[in-house]
């Protein structure tokens, strides 16, 4: 990527408090336009409370925060969005009964007439829904279908084709393989990276090393609201990756663990006398 | 569903608008199965030839105009309530607020010795003051609306009472049958017109400027868009920036324009009007509705199915007489045709959603 430019995102040093609990601590991460960057964590890691400082529902407590190289606290998830930053959920935000294409422009339905004959551009949203997806590399039957018959993997391309058709620079994923199958799956990293290809920066939130090796650029690892290691892909191997996830010689830690593990007399067990509790 | 994933990519696909050789599955008679209204209109079918064959007289032409009359009064209800159930919510006070919207033109001519229109236009206010009422209660207490409106209802029920007893001291409303504008007013909401020898009410065309208009809103404009978002699911709505609060508020305020509509009629083709009338109705208004092919759990329905579902009531209702039965199995036909057409219209959306 150019390296004159500021990246579109760039997290510096960034923690979160609620109350005393540390949610989130000294986190650093670069977005650059044409790049994915994942974010990889165990659950409780840490990982949605810096989805929504860069959506804009919480905002850091310290450390800096730059759009394009300026220093932002975001107010709201609107302001996010008028700054080009489109998040997309694990429940994706759109309404199952309802006909794709009033999915793709719900809330930003195009209008055309005039008073109480102003209405919905119809054929101008059909069409432009249809040409949006096949632009994603998404081949619709049907438009009309109500999107809650599509696969999870195609009801989240049409989520991402969404935010990139309404303007989105950076492109905030929220474990967008987390439900599905191995093949849908690559479906989603496909459109991801097709995302990445029209000049969009992405963060892909992520519990999966093997997903985020494929299509990421750089990968940030979280562990209990720390960061334990930020990586160029350049300088990190699929398995090393795989390894510090799985955290390593924690993984040993617990193996032995459950192997000396007794069973516990709520669970079955005896108790020491050998009599049943 | 598929089960197969697209692999085309947008440069290696066939190009251009070339027609989807997967579309040419989706024949018009799939179309047809998935519209809301089919179940309505099969069992609205059904329910015509049953009393064509059963009550001679059904098929006269006076006697025809008398069903759609019958299905009108309902209709006008059934269709905002269509849209209102589309949206997600319930309104139990539609039926007494009918009552209420006639009670307050007439009082309010009657006790000001006003012109009557004046009393039609405050009572405008006043009945969609009522709704927005329920639908601001509801977005901001966010209890579930059976349970704001059944307030309202029990209220607007034990006002409508109270009220005529203290102004009229009888249970109805003094006659405004003599005032200033009663004439043009019975006009505009209580006349009849001759088309071919046979009298229609007037009360068939606002049914069907309702359903056109409903149908216009729910189907082309934006906010027929958000009418479905919300009742199809409130928090993606909310989160793609619809506005959830406004877009039920005035849901509740097209039930109350209906109820106005209702209530004047009510006043004006019998010049004084009964304080205790109206409930019960809301439950038919929403019966006609789930027998269109509304969603009891919101977002999915057509106002044209709720008219149908208001013209088989219609026919019910007026085909016993017809048949020369006792007027007291109207009731279980209702019942029956309830359970059928909801079997129908589960049967038929199952099929439709399964077979795309």
């Amino acid at each position: 990527m150019t390296e004159d430019r500021a990246p579109l995102v760039e997290l510096d040093g960034v923690s979160k408090y609620y109350g005393n609990i540390r949610a989130l601590e000294d986190v650093s991460l670069v977005v650059n336009a044409g790049e994915i960057s994942c974010v990889l964590g165990d659950n409780g890691a840490g990982k949605s409370t810096l989805i929504k400082i860069i959506a804009g529902l919480h905002q850091h407590d310290a450390g800096s925060f730059r759009i394009e190289g300026e220093e932002t606290k975001l107010s709201n998830p609107r302001q996010a969005l008028d700054l080009g930053i489109a998040t997309v959920y694990q429940d994706l935000a759109v309404v199952p009964l309802m006909p794709v294409w009033r999915n793709f422009f719900l809330g930003s339905e195009p209008t055309k007439g005039k008073g109480p004959f102003r209405r919905m551009d119809v054929d101008l949203m059909r069409r432009t829904t249809r040409t949006e997806l096949l632009r994603m590399g998404i081949d619709l039957r049907d438009v009309d279908q109500p999107i809650g018959t599509l696969s999870g993997g195609e009801r989240q391309c049409v989520a991402i084709a969404r935010a990139v058709y309404f303007g989105a620079k950076v492109l905030v994923l929220d474990e967008p393989t987390a439900a599905l199958g191995v093949k849908q799956s690559g479906v989603v990293l496909k459109y991801v990276a097709a995302a990445r290809d029209a000049g969009l920066g992405v963060v892909l939130i992520t519990h999966n090393p093997h997903h985020a090796y494929l299509v990421g650029d750089r990968f940030v690892l979280l562990k209990r609201g720390a960061m334990f290691g930020s990586h160029a892909r350049e300088e990190i191997t699929l398995d090393e990756l795989t390894r510090q996830m799985a955290g390593g010689s924690e993984l040993d830690d617990l193996r032995h663990e459950l192997e000396r593990a007794p069973v516990p007399t709520h669970l079955g067990g005896h108790t020491p006398d050998g009599t049943e509790k | 569903m598929t089960t197969t994933v697209p692999e085309k990519h947008p440069g290696s696909g066939p190009p251009g608008p070339q027609p989807d050789e997967r579309l040419v599955r989706s024949s018009p008679w799939k179309k047809l199965l998935g519209r809301p209204e089919l179940g309505s209109v099969v069992g609205a079918i059904a329910v015509f030839l049953f009393f064509s064959i059963i009550a001679d007289s059904f098929l006269q032409a006076s006697s025809l105009a008398t069903v759609l009359y019958a299905s009108s009064t309902l209709g006008i209800m059934a269709v905002p309530v269509a849209l209102l159930m589309i949206g997600g919510e319930f309104d139990l006070s539609a039926g007494v607020l009918v009552t209420s919207s006639a009670l307050v033109s007439s009082m309010f001519s009657y006790q000001m010795t006003a012109n009557t229109w004046v009393g039609v236009g405050v009572s405008l206010l006043v009945t969609l003051a009522i709704g927005v009422f329920n639908g601001v209660m509801l977005t901001r207490t966010k209890l579930p609306s059976f349970i704001i409106t059944l307030g309202t209802f029990l209220m607007l029920t034990g006002m409508n009472l109270g009220f005529t007893k203290l102004i009229s001291g009888t249970v109805s409303t003094k006659s405004i049958a003599d005032m200033e504008g009663f004439s043009s007013a019975k006009d505009v909401f209580a006349s009849t017109f001759t088309i071919g020898g046979v009298d229609f009410k007037i009360t068939i065309i606002w049914w069907l400027a309702l359903v056109l208009v409903a149908t216009w809103i729910l189907l082309r404009t934006r906010v027929g868009n958000w009418i479905f978002a919300v009742g199809g699911d409130v928090d993606a709505a909310r989160a793609v920036g619809v506005p959830v609060n406004k877009t039920k508020i005035g849901l509740y305020m097209g039930v109350a324009f209906g109820a106005w509509i209702s209530g004047q009629h009510l006043l004006f083709s019998y010049d004084v009007v009964q304080s205790g009338e109206g409930v019960g109705n809301e439950l038919i208004y929403i019966v006609a509705a789930v027998i269109g092919g509304c969603l009891i759990t919101g977002g999915y329905g057509s106002a044209v199915g709720a008219a149908i579902g208001a013209l088989i009531f219609g026919m019910t209702s007026k085909g016993i007489v017809f048949a020369e039965w006792n007027s007291d199995w109207f009731k279980f036909f209702l019942g029956a045709m309830l359970l059928l057409a909801t079997l129908l219209n589960a049967w038929v959306r199952k099929r439709a959603e399964a077979s795309k």
